[in-house]
């Protein structure tokens, strides 16, 4: 079983970038799954989302995790927000900074012990700069790919074309080339 | 000609999501809907897909939940193959009509996201409103997850459609746990769960002009009864229906569904008796103790609630040393109503068979329930198995802050 936990807030896509991680990682054969506890949060306000992914049907529903990654995709969050709650010990964070790794690690006192677990990557700035909006989902899953290595980047890219369809090609280019951007930048 | 949709062998879809691609299926003539979180997305996407041509059929939007089901009312009795959906403030608000629906033998399918009911105003889960139905003359499914959130849907038209039952059908699941959880999700192609449905046969149809039909009369005291125990008795014997349904089903899908659901309780000692996601959470747990501490520990679940499987109840109960019955609405001033149907089926066989049954309050305004805590009550059963009698209080609240909260203590002479 492989846990993890998305801080977001609510506007910034946790939950669809969620449910595209579940339905890319269902192709694979595996059962998935995806949730959020929002509420009747307005948006803006600190969300958090959650992925499982097991062989065997996964028939947990308690909201309680101890999650292997940490997806923080929320710049200031990393601060305000309680990232390193049932941290298990082997938990790997990827965090959304424009700030080097150094320089956030310097900043947040209880990610000091897990420097070595620790990963940056600039969503916003890549969102902003590829898809024109401050929608970090997409990148955040490219940084995913990179540190778990859950997946070639091509089947994820190919995959994420598929949930994207909807979509006009100019916001699926947008995307692709965030998530590759993602992948190739997370430290 | 409604369009088709092409689905893949599985999908990643929620609950809501589900529910609202059976119902595309069904290809339900009316929708009379107003929306409320969280069961807001069925009737939002089922609204779509009329809009994209995916439906033959007409969507309503009315003023209330009161109309939502007063409109549904009046479709059926046209002779229309009718849904809605609605959640905790807006199934109290139909309550009146559920009633109507039910005396008047119209086989609507009512899907019920469980939520909380106000005051303090909550969105989130709990079997409050789902409770609430229970007396109302509907058939309830409950389903654990979301796909059977949309199996029972594509169940629910059958039964409730059926000339031998001809009664409304509420569709359960929790909100937000199953609602707004993506999981893997097999659906059946649009031509094979049409076919598995069937085309709906109307019965005494308002618009049959030919013969003209009188619905929501007035009776007194002279047919009133009469005609309410008639409608209970069609209820109770809705059940061979509901095997037959759910057998034809599985020969479709492999995919089999009782009536009372039973895990792990063949060599079971102790057991949770569980409605909703919880009996999935209880059953990881009851396989990991038996595992970890060698605890032989089951869950039962009644996957229909209306009619009350008692027989299957009892069966599946009798010899076992303990069970907790979980009520995830707060019975305000009694005990827990599924664990005083567990008595009230319990005090029907040999005292020497009955096991002793013990009552939490658990999971309102969608508390997490854990695995866990599911594991301290089944040690916390067997504790009360080893001595004989039940240790604690009989109704306690699992997962509450705050100092422990129980009431009535067993007697033992």
């Amino acid at each position: 079983m492989i846990e993890i936990r998305w801080h977001s807030r609510a506007g910034q896509g946790a939950v669809t970038g969620a449910k595209g991680l579940g339905d890319v990682v269902s192709t694979t054969g595996k059962q998935v799954q995806a949730f959020a506890l929002y509420g009747s949060a307005k948006r803006g306000a600190a969300m958090r989302a959650y992925n499982r992914i097991d062989d065997e049907p996964i028939i947990n529903h308690e909201k309680f995790m101890l999650p292997d990654y940490v997806l923080v995709i929320d710049p200031a969050l990393a601060f305000t927000d309680n990232i390193t709650e049932n941290d298990k010990g082997t938990t790997q964070y990827i965090i959304t900074t424009h700030l080097s790794k150094d320089e956030l690690i310097a900043q947040i006192p209880e990610l000091q012990d897990k420097k070595e677990r620790v990963h940056v990557v600039d969503c916003i700035q890549i969102s902003l700069d590829e898809i024109g909006r401050a929608i970090p989902n997409a990148p955040m899953l490219g940084a995913l790919v990179k540190v778990s290595g859950m997946f070639e980047l091509d089947y994820f890219l190919d995959s994420m074309k598929r949930v994207l369809a909807k979509f006009p090609q100019k916001i699926i280019d947008g995307n692709m080339r965030a998530i590759t951007r993602a992948y190739n930048e997370v430290q | 000609m409604a369009e088709k949709m092409e689905l893949k062998s599985t999908e990643v879809w929620d609950g809501n999501y589900a529910a609202a691609q059976a119902l595309r299926q069904a290809q339900v003539d009316v929708v009379a809907a107003y929306p409320i979180t969280p069961s807001t997305p069925i009737v939002e996407t089922y609204g779509s897909f009329v809009a994209n041509g995916y439906i033959d059929g007409e969507f309503v939007m009315v003023e209330s939940e009161h109309a939502a089901m007063s409109g549904c009312v009046g479709a059926a009795a046209a002779g229309g193959r009718v849904a809605t959906a609605t959640s905790s403030q807006g199934f109290m608000l139909m309550i009146e009509v559920l009633y109507q629906a039910s005396g008047m033998r119209l086989p609507i399918v009512l899907n019920v996201v469980n939520r909380a009911i106000a005051s303090p105003l909550n969105v989130r889960g709990d079997h409050g409103d789902m409770y609430a139905g229970r007396d109302s003359g509907w058939v309830q499914l409950d389903a654990f997850n979301a796909q059977e959130a949309y199996d029972l849907n594509l169940c629910a038209f059958k039964i409730g459609e059926d000339i031998n039952v001809r009664l409304p059908v509420m569709v359960h699941q929790d909100g937000f746990v199953t609602s707004h959880t993506a999981q893997n999700v097999h659906p059946l192609s649009d031509d094979e769960a049409y076919a598995f449905i069937g085309d709906y046969k109307p019965v005494d149809e308002m618009l049959d002009f030919s013969k003209p039909v009188t619905y929501g009369a007035q009776t007194e005291e002279d047919w009133h009864y009469e005609h309410k125990a008639k409608q209970h008795r069609a209820l109770m014997d809705s059940y061979v229906v509901i095997d037959r349904v759910f057998e034809a089903f599985e020969k479709k899908t492999g995919r089999k569904y009782k009536r009372l659901e039973t895990y792990m309780m063949e060599d079971a000692e102790v057991a949770i008796l569980a409605l909703g996601t919880t009996v999935e959470t209880s059953i990881l747990a009851a396989k990991q103790l038996r595992e970890e501490e060698g605890i032989k520990a089951g869950v039962v679940a009644p996957r229909v609630i209306r009619p009350f499987p008692l027989n299957e109840l009892r069966a599946a109960l009798a010899g076992i040393k303990c069970v907790a019955a979980l009520d995830r609405s707060c019975p305000m001033g009694a005990m827990g109503a599924l664990y005083n149907e567990t008595c009230g089926a319990l005090a029907t066989i040999p005292a020497e068979q009955r096991p002793l049954v013990t009552n939490f309050i658990y999971g309102l305004g969608g508390r997490d329930f854990a695995v866990d805590e599911a594991k301290r009550i089944f040690r916390e059963q067997k504790g009360h198995a080893d001595v004989g009698h039940i240790t604690t209080h009989v109704q306690q609240f699992s997962g509450l802050r705050g100092p422990k909260l129980g009431f009535y203590e067993s007697k033992r002479s």
